[in-house]
């Protein structure tokens, strides 16, 4: 089942048509009602007028997640606030969060791209899905939800942290789908097996995203509860999941390229790389209307294809994801930048400003430590005294990141100091 | 007499504590007691040295978090109830932080008291008439 033909099958060429046109009228819409792109395109020398086509994307300047950041909270937005019906915010790299608004096209084309993504998963109105994903200012909760409704399934909102309601529902409602982390699957499908009831579920379909995972680990997913796991990508900055997903032919995730302009750019030159060459992916949102992104760096690594897929999509279709261009560590479903650490460690005076964040994945959750040096100065004999130093920094690390953490304290000097940059992360997790 | 006692911050690493009573080796400070606090992630080494100021200096130089305190270390006779008879005197003057044991070869034992009040603590025991020794005293038995 395609959702919508004319728009995910439709002819390269009809496609860059569609994609010319509505560039053109997005840079005239930018340019006239926000200032900060209308700035950045003065001083690129760039006129909306010299934007004809696809052809001429490169003249125009990026967006990162810092511009976001300095426009905190509703800086980038291109209409008047009565105009925004919703908002979303994920973490920011330095403790500011990223605030994205909608119209109320903007969530349409959301449910829109969420509804292809759950048609190539093989849900529809058949099906009970269970939606596992946070329900908030996390983008994916509600958005798989609207996708989710739209294609007519019947949809449990069963957001995230009761694993054990979550099974016993799976089971009494025949849910025959689920939504959520990969890993937060492979922990269900645990407690499924630790209470007996993995040959009690009706599950056919996962729609699975919010963080980086590999073919084993889906091959895990689908052997341990006999379902097809399939990739779901998005951000928040660009609109939520739905961006891209896989079909059943796992060949590369298909992006909605009628909403979502991809090109993947060298890191370091910030050139455009040849389909099929690794490289950063760069979307131009272009028909968002609340908080338009023109080339937005997502940091993601990838490469694409745009080569007819065996399901009968003709939609460009970006590879698994082999890592990040910045130090973006994704735990348990949450963007953690280390810069967000340092910087809430700033306000404890008991420690060093150097930490070391090791990142493991245990029982398929992920687990963050994060060691701190003691200052020499608030050291004390009493056990309590370092346990209150302890709590403090777990207390500032939970604010700053969103997600709790284990503390270990360490003696000064105990964590090592590079001539260069120092190390700061220790990724024990596997991803192949 | 009040005795200084040097306390020293260890993560559960294998083979901290042995890296702590080695640099105090090479230094030719004497360890006179020990008692360790441990929690699952670190512990606490409270140590009566011969010359703590010494060893803390070369310990905080080998990267270590110490500390010195003021601690009472009080003379009790091999008795049943003697400890008991101690604590019971201050009891209702300071608080006992925490407390271990300090072995002689003379025919007394002895146990270091941290106390909530030193000052007070020492008065009181005192005028009941026990004894609590300096760090010299203590070397010395
Ligand atoms: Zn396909």
């Amino acid at each position: 089942m395609i959702w919508n033909k004319e728009m995910e099958c439709a002819s390269r060429e009809e496609m860059r048509k569609l994609q010319s046109k509505r560039l053109v009228e997005l840079v005239r819409y930018v340019y006239e009602r926000v200032p900060f792109y209308r700035q950045k395109m003065e001083n690129a020398g760039v006129r909306p007028e010299d934007i004809k086509g696809v052809d001429d994307i490169a003249k125009l300047p990026f967006t990162t997640k810092d511009d976001l950041r300095d426009n905190y909270p509703f800086g980038l937005f291109a209409v008047p606030q009565r105009d925004i019906v919703r908002i979303h915010a994920s973490s920011g790299t330095t403790g500011k969060a990223t605030v994205v608004g909608y119209t109320q096209n903007d969530l349409d084309v959301w449910a829109e791209c969420v509804a292809r993504c759950m048609t190539m998963a093989n849900v529809g109105k058949d099906d009970i899905i269970q939606i596992a994903y946070g329900y908030g200012l996390f983008t994916g909760g509600l958005g798989a939800h609207s996708g989710a409704e739209k294609v007519g399934a019947t949809v449990v909102p069963m957001s995230t942290g009761n694993s054990k309601k979550l099974t016993t529902m799976m089971v009494d409602f025949g849910a025959t789908a689920i939504a959520c982390t990969p890993s937060y699957l492979l922990h269900i499908s645990e407690v499924l097996r630790e209470e007996k009831l993995l040959d009690k579920i009706k599950l056919k379909s996962a729609v699975c995203g919010a963080e980086p995972w590999t073919e084993k680990m889906r091959g895990e997913i689908e052997n341990r509860l006999g379902v097809k796991a399939y990739d779901i990508y998005g951000l928040s900055e660009v609109m939520g999941p739905g961006v891209a997903c896989d079909c059943e032919f796992h060949a590369g995730l298909h992006v909605c390229e009628d909403h979502f302009y991809p090109e993947i750019i060298d890191a370091k030159t910030l050139t455009p790389v040849a389909d099929g060459e690794t490289g950063e992916l760069v979307f131009t949102t272009l028909t968002k209307e609340g908080i338009p992104l023109i080339r937005y760096r997502t940091k993601d690594l990838t490469s694409i294809t745009r080569e007819k897929c065996e399901c009968g999509r003709t939609s460009a279709r970006i590879s698994r994801f082999k890592g990040r261009s910045d130090d973006m560590l994704i735990i348990r479903g949450v963007n953690v930048f280390p810069s967000q650490v340092e910087s809430a460690l700033v306000d404890v005076e008991e420690v060093t400003p150097h930490y070391l964040m090791i990142v493991d994945r245990v029982n398929n959750l992920d687990t963050l430590e994060i060691q701190v040096e003691i200052d020499e100065k608030y050291y004390t004999d009493e056990i309590r005294g370092i346990e209150k130093i302890t709590k403090k920094i777990a207390h500032v690390i939970q604010q700053a990141l969103g997600i709790s953490a284990k503390i270990t304290l360490v003696s000064p000097f105990a964590l090592k100091r590079s001539e260069g940059k120092a190390v700061h992360v220790i990724d024990n997790r596997k991803y192949d | 007499m009040s005795a200084k006692q040097l306390s020293v911050f260890i993560e559960n690493r294998q083979g901290r504590l042995g890296e702590v009573l080695s640099v105090l080796k090479n230094n030719e400070v004497n360890l006179l007691s020990l008692s360790l606090a441990d929690t699952t992630e670190y512990g606490i080494l409270r140590l009566i040295v011969s010359y703590p100021e010494k060893g803390k200096e070369c310990l905080t130089k080998a990267g270590f978090s110490c500390m010195l305190a003021d601690v009472l270390v009080v003379k009790i006779p091999h008795r049943t109830g003697a400890l008991q008879e101690i604590l019971e005197c201050v009891s209702d003057k300071v608080s006992v932080e925490y407390a271990y044991g300090l072995s002689t070869d003379k025919a007394d034992a002895c146990v270091v008291l941290k106390v909530s009040d030193i000052k007070t603590a020492r008065d009181v025991l005192s005028q009941n008439g026990i004894e609590t020794l300096s760090t010299d005293e203590i070397d010395k038995l």
